[in-house]
């Protein structure tokens, strides 16, 4: 087991906002959470990755409790790719990739030979060896996502976790993405695990998937078998037709109408 | 193999740049000290330092320029390296020293010793050294919660220089006819500075250098946002406050020598960046540079301008430097 969350509860000053969930990733897998908005995945993906401080429960990576590893030793386990982040006006790919290497290097943060190495590979690997030395601001919505990927890949780490990885992209992009992500999984056995709102992109590429709503786990397993009618009309308010998609052999689902009466009836409440 | 030689060809352009900026500041220091109400050559400067132990050479030169454009510099590199690190660690254009509370400490302590204790004028440096780290202390404190956001220390920042402000406000309004002196201080400037002011600063100009060049790494992965420098395995809170603190010791020793020289600190960075990029491994060492020589340079103008009456070196490099900083601007994008 990778990581290990058993009882976690998280809380923004005094309001609690996920409450008692277990998540685990096991090595090789592909986990995306879902859920509404506010339902708390990011907030559980930033507990996960210590970026936030979690207040009850524990987490375990590979066994030892999070927070009493080094930030550097956690940091060659785990590589993330937040939603938040700075893009500094003259930074090239290049650059950025390099930064991946800083928890492998010491504080002067040298680089060896093998570093050098796994920074090509990293770029090569993304597809990113003719942007090279083009600045991040020159680069689209896609290209600049696929750089912060390299960035993680050059951590080399057992673990890459992504919040929203293709939110802001168009069509082409998404599927680029995601399609770097299944690839680095299957021929580089990363272990993937990430938050995603499109649920038919969830059902085609996850092996496991984590419904969340009101920062609780509702739903999880084989995305086949959980993501159903009733699901998206109990968690999502949707009712939707749901269509075998045959290249790739999942499901695949086009929600119709709103349930408006479960809302409405709420707010009479 | 082409790739190869670009990569060579770009770092060796930044540190190039940093070379020349380098020469340039040895020469300033050098044209500062030979120009003055009394010109001196430079082979006359040279003996007056190394070889004349007395004459009049010798007492202008080393009694009075070396020593002043010393202070100078390092006033210069103190404020810039404190402004070019706040921009880094609060990952904000607009963060200075005066951010976090140094001007407005420093600048209350010299009005209510000016005003309250004029017998004890010569305290003001002392004063308003400890007034600034004081201060930034305190915002720190009150910005504290869970941690430091950026954010919340810039916030912190305004609404606690605020109350300061209106603090100095009172002196000022309860004893008007006692404001000068403070308002020299607001002003700042360098006039009559000599070697205990320098031996009051260089320390905090080495040991501030050499630190930040030290760790210029570290605070280049703030930049890439908190979220990202804690997955690549960085102690985003210890570092923040490492740099904050080197930022307020670096400020308050330059404050309390030269008084509130405001545009050092935050334009001096800008300019830096326009020119090597905001890679800290190079920014850091020219800022340096850029520092010395903008206060150098300006001081020299002060005193030359309206020869033999003298400006207050603020206001020299507000006037030029806001223009010169506008055009870099502009040219760049």
């Amino acid at each position: 087991m990778l990581i290990k969350a058993s009882n976690l509860t998280i809380a923004y000053d005094k309001k609690e906002v996920v409450h008692k969930i277990n998540i685990n990733v096991q090595k090789g897998e592909i986990i995306t959470i879902v859920g509404p908005n506010g339902s708390g995945k990011t907030t559980v993906l930033k507990a996960l990755t210590r970026i936030i401080k979690y207040k009850k429960g524990e987490i375990l990576l590979e066994g030892k409790e999070i927070r009493k590893i080094k930030d550097k030793k956690i940091a060659k386990k785990i590589a993330i790719l937040p939603q938040t982040r700075n893009t500094p006006e003259d930074f090239n790919v290049e650059t950025l990739v390099r930064y991946g290497r800083f928890p492998h290097t010491n504080w002067q943060g040298k680089l060896s030979k093998e570093d050098k190495d796994i920074i090509d590979w990293a770029i090569k690997k993304t597809g990113m060896s003719h942007f090279r030395k083009n600045k991040l601001t020159e680069l689209s919505g896609g290209e600049r996502q696929r750089a912060w990927i390299a960035m993680a890949l050059a951590q080399k780490t057992e673990i890459i976790v992504l919040d929203e990885p293709t939110t802001f992209l168009d069509l082409s992009h998404q599927l680029e993405v995601l399609e770097l992500v299944k690839n680095l999984n299957k021929s580089e056995n990363v272990t993937i695990l990430m938050v995603l709102h499109d649920l038919n992109q969830a059902i085609r590429y996850s092996t496991r998937i984590y419904v969340m709503e009101k920062g609780k786990v509702i739903a999880k397993g084989n995305p086949e078998e959980i993501i159903s009618s009733e699901l998206l009309k109990d968690v999502f308010r949707v009712n939707s037709d749901f269509y075998e998609d045959k290249r790739h052999e999942c499901n695949h689902f086009i929600p119709y109408k709103i349930e408006r009466e479960i809302h409405d009836r709420r707010n009479i409440k | 193999m082409i790739k190869k030689e670009n990569i060579d060809y770009k770092i060796d352009h930044r540190i190039f740049k940093i070379a020349v900026i380098f020469i340039m500041f040895i020469i300033t220091l050098i044209i500062g000290i030979s120009y003055g109400s009394l010109k001196i050559n430079i082979i006359d400067v040279f003996k007056a330092i190394f070889f004349e132990s007395d004459g009049l050479n010798h007492n202008i030169i080393f009694n009075v320029r070396l020593p002043r454009n010393l202070v100078a510099a390092m006033v210069g590199i103190n404020l810039a390296l404190s402004g070019v690190t706040l921009q880094g660690v609060m990952n904000n254009p607009l963060a200075s020293p005066g951010l976090i509370g140094v001007s407005s400490g420093a600048g209350f302590m010299a009005f209510v010793i000016m005003i309250l204790f004029p017998d004890y004028a010569y305290l003001v440096p002392i004063g308003a050294f400890i007034g600034a780290i004081a201060t930034s202390f305190l915002i720190y404190l009150l910005a504290y919660k869970q941690g430091v956001s950026a954010i919340r220390l810039i916030l912190s920042g305004v609404a606690v220089s605020a109350f300061i402000g209106a603090g100095i406000n009172i002196l000022m309004t309860f004893y008007p006819d006692k404001v000068s002196g403070g308002l020299s201080f607001m002003i700042g400037g360098l006039s009559g500075k000599t070697w205990p002011d320098f031996f009051s600063i260089w320390p905090y100009t080495l040991i501030g250098s050499v630190l930040c060049i030290l760790l210029s790494n570290q605070i280049n992965l703030l930049q890439l946002g908190d979220e990202v420098a804690i997955g690549l395995g960085l102690n985003v809170e210890k570092i923040r406050r490492i740099f904050i603190i080197f930022a307020s010791f670096l400020a308050a020793s330059a404050v309390s020598v030269a008084g509130l020289l405001g545009f050092v600190g935050l334009i001096v960075p800008h300019i830096t960046r326009l020119i090597v990029g905001s890679d800290y491994r190079y920014l850091y060492p020219a800022t340096i540079g850029v520092g010395a020589i903008t206060l150098v340079g300006c001081d020299l103008i002060a005193r030359m301008l309206f020869d033999p009456v003298e400006l207050p070196v603020g206001i020299i490099m507000a006037v030029l430097g806001a223009p010169f900083f506008l055009y870099l601007l502009r040219e760049k994008r």
